[in-house]
């Protein structure tokens, strides 16, 4: 198994308490930081360490955090996105419910680099429960002089609250999240401006993922040129990946990046293989919004390469051939599902989750539902299949926030890589409309 | 979500709700966690509150008691309660599980799972409480917990790889003995 620079402890015993999680050496970034190094030095750290946004878009942090604005006299905020909500992602929620010092730990070191001075976990609603978990960890950095006024002495203040949702997937889109943080109905912002120059309160903002935070942390302990020296290319360091759907071994992993899909999928040390002994069909690799993959696709390049996991290998081939590594949420689909009901599910997520906005997505992802609901119940038409096609095409850069897109990547993939399982659900309605009915293949057919 | 007028009649008209000393004490917390001006931001975390106090839904008399609460206008709350899932706007039974139905979910087993639910509890997804009253089916999406699948809340607790029926069972053997719903933070804070 490769190294471990966020779960190295997470299964030691109390390392939720500050002081078992101390002893591991827990909060060594803080100290570093506040003690030897100026803000810029540690944005020029996480720059050097080519860490990449790990909640779905892969832009650069270091980048993102030198965009923010620094006007003279006006507060900024670091706001941690931890409104996990992705199909197919976990990870967030068990690194905090397991590991809430490594998250206050990033947000304290990262908020002192931006010159925060009052920082903000916006969790999902759903996880009251890590909210919990969390405020108590945060009031022990209190008691410990972690937060608060002067910390270790150095003359930085740092007041960290933790905010709950209220059940919307949109407030994961950052605009959306600060409204929702200000109190109001998570509709996402037209941007510019951009929350680097106004966001939360309209005061200068960066909002960065639960993992990317505390990627931080190593990054600060060992420098980000030794974070670097992990994975492959552009694609550094570690990252946690959500393995779901039909896997022996469900749950989440850290990997350094590089690490073939294949291996991933079948090694014991990973997900060992598909579960009930039945082959794989089907991989959604980075949250229920990135193209569906085939299994020859998912395992090799069209080039015939080994696929990695890396932003760059998982893309390789655009959406032609390829899909993206997104956030990590690896959904693994075996020889019988059927990937219109699939495709179905994931449109009625996307319908039920549209803020209502913006006209393309409101209506389009209402009419991929229905039109995929006819198709998976026996209903469909020929036309129907090419009539998803266009809808998602109408959505796709026709929105305020990526939602529109988010929703018609997977619709226009299922369509791209299983049009004979579409057509079947046509030509043998009624026998597709059967509950649990598998698609017999190509092969089967011919 | 279109406001559905319907949803926010009261079914019977209850005396003026007040939060608890416990809830007061626990909202004022909250409201200092943002500046001065942005009471506001206070909005969903007081929605928490109020319905965790009021039997797991929001009634329009509550939802008019957190607007006094913040300084807010009442429809600066209704229209952010209708907008997040989370808040129940009709009365519900006294356990709401939260069946997640997104594909990871589905894919081990969620449509089974939440027919077997309505088999063994009585209640109607969407519809109808439970006629004991302890249970209401809400189908939710996913809830970020895709590797236990499939899942179901139940207010701040996770019942996780409800594939087997001993799993099912033993959750709702926990539901049905349970008297008073787990005690919060903040309550715990008052009884010491």
């Amino acid at each position: 198994m490769g190294r471990k620079l966020l779960t190295e402890h997470i299964n030691v015993e109390g390392i939720d308490t500050f002081e078992v999680y101390r002893k591991h050496g827990g909060y060594r970034s803080v100290e570093k930081a506040l003690k030897t190094m100026t803000p810029d030095e540690v944005v020029e750290e996480v720059k050097k360490s080519g860490l990449r946004g790990r909640g779905g878009a892969g832009f650069p942090t270091g980048l993102k955090w030198s965009f923010l604005a620094k006007p003279e006299g006006v507060p900024r905020h670091l706001v941690c996105n931890a409104d996990e909500s992705e199909p197919g992602t976990f990870k967030d929620r068990h690194l905090m419910s397991k590991l809430p010092h490594l998250l206050i730990e990033g947000m304290i070191t990262s908020s002192y680099a931006l010159g925060a001075n009052t920082s903000y976990i916006y969790i999902r609603g759903e996880l009251l429960y890590v909210l919990r978990i969390l405020e108590k960890a945060i009031s022990e950095a209190y008691a410990n002089g972690f937060l608060g006024k002067n910390i270790l002495g150095s003359g930085y203040d740092l007041d960290l609250h933790v905010h709950p949702g209220g059940g919307a997937y949109i407030c994961g889109e950052e605009t959306a999240l600060l409204e929702s943080l200000e109190g109001k109905r998570g509709n996402p912002r037209n941007k510019p401006p951009f929350p680097a120059v106004q966001g939360l309160y309209a005061r200068p903002t960066v909002v960065n993922n639960v993992e990317s935070i505390a990627a931080v942390v190593p990054i600060v302990n060992d420098g980000g040129d030794e974070y670097a020296k992990l994975g492959v290319g552009k694609s550094t360091g570690t990252k946690l990946f959500s393995a779901c759907g039909h896997l022996n071994k469900p749950g989440i992993y850290e990997i350094e990046l590089g690490v073939p899909v294949e291996e991933f999928i079948y090694s014991d040390e990973y997900c060992g293989g598909i579960w009930k002994g039945r082959e794989l069909k089907a991989v959604v690799a980075g949250g229920s919004s990135v193209p569906i993959l085939p299994k020859e696709l998912i395992l090799k390049t069209a080039a015939g390469e080994n696929r990695l996991m890396t932003y760059e290998s998982l893309s390789d081939g655009g959406f032609v051939t390829g899909t993206m590594l997104g956030s990590g949420g690896f959904i693994a689909m075996d020889e019988t599902t059927c990937i219109v009901r699939n495709t179905w599910s994931f449109s009625r997520f996307y319908h039920h989750e549209s803020c209502g906005q913006c006209s393309p997505c409101r209506e389009g992802t209402g009419w991929m539902e229905k039109v995929l609901h006819r198709l998976e119940h026996g209903h469909g038409h020929m036309e129907d299949i090419d009539l998803l096609v266009s809808v998602a095409k109408q959505i796709e850069g026709n929105t305020i926030c990526p939602l529109g897109e988010a929703a018609a990547w997977p619709v226009a993939a299922a369509v791209r890589h299983f049009r004979d399982e579409f057509e079947w659900h046509v030509t043998h309605a009624k026998e597709a409309a059967r509950p649990g009915a598998v698609y017999p293949s190509k092969a089967v057919l011919a | 979500m279109p406001l559905n007028l319907t949803d926010m009649e009261s079914t019977n008209a209850p005396a003026k709700p007040q939060f608890s000393a416990a809830a007061q004490d626990e909202i004022k917390r909250i409201i200092t966690h943002y500046p001065a001006d942005r009471k506001k931001s206070a909005l969903l975390p007081v929605l928490h509150i109020a319905q965790a106090e009021f039997g797991g839904w929001v009634s329009p008399e509550v939802q008019t008691l957190v607007a006094e609460t913040l300084d807010l206008k009442p429809i600066e709350v209704y229209e952010v309660a209708t907008f997040y899932t989370m808040f129940n706007l009709k009365p519900v039974g006294k356990h709401v599980l939260e069946i997640c139905r997104t594909g990871p979910c589905m894919l081990r087993g969620s449509d089974e799972l939440t027919a077997h639910l309505e088999r063994l509890t009585g209640a109607k997804v969407g519809g109808e409480t439970s006629p004991d009253g302890l249970f209401t089916l809400k189908e939710v999406e996913c809830l970020a917990a895709c590797g236990f699948a499939p899942i179901v809340q139940v207010r701040e607790k996770y019942y996780e790889q409800l594939d087997t029926p001993e799993n099912v069972d033993a959750m709702l053997t926990e539901l049905r003995n349970m008297v008073h719903r787990p005690i919060l933070p903040w309550e715990a804070l008052a009884q010491n």
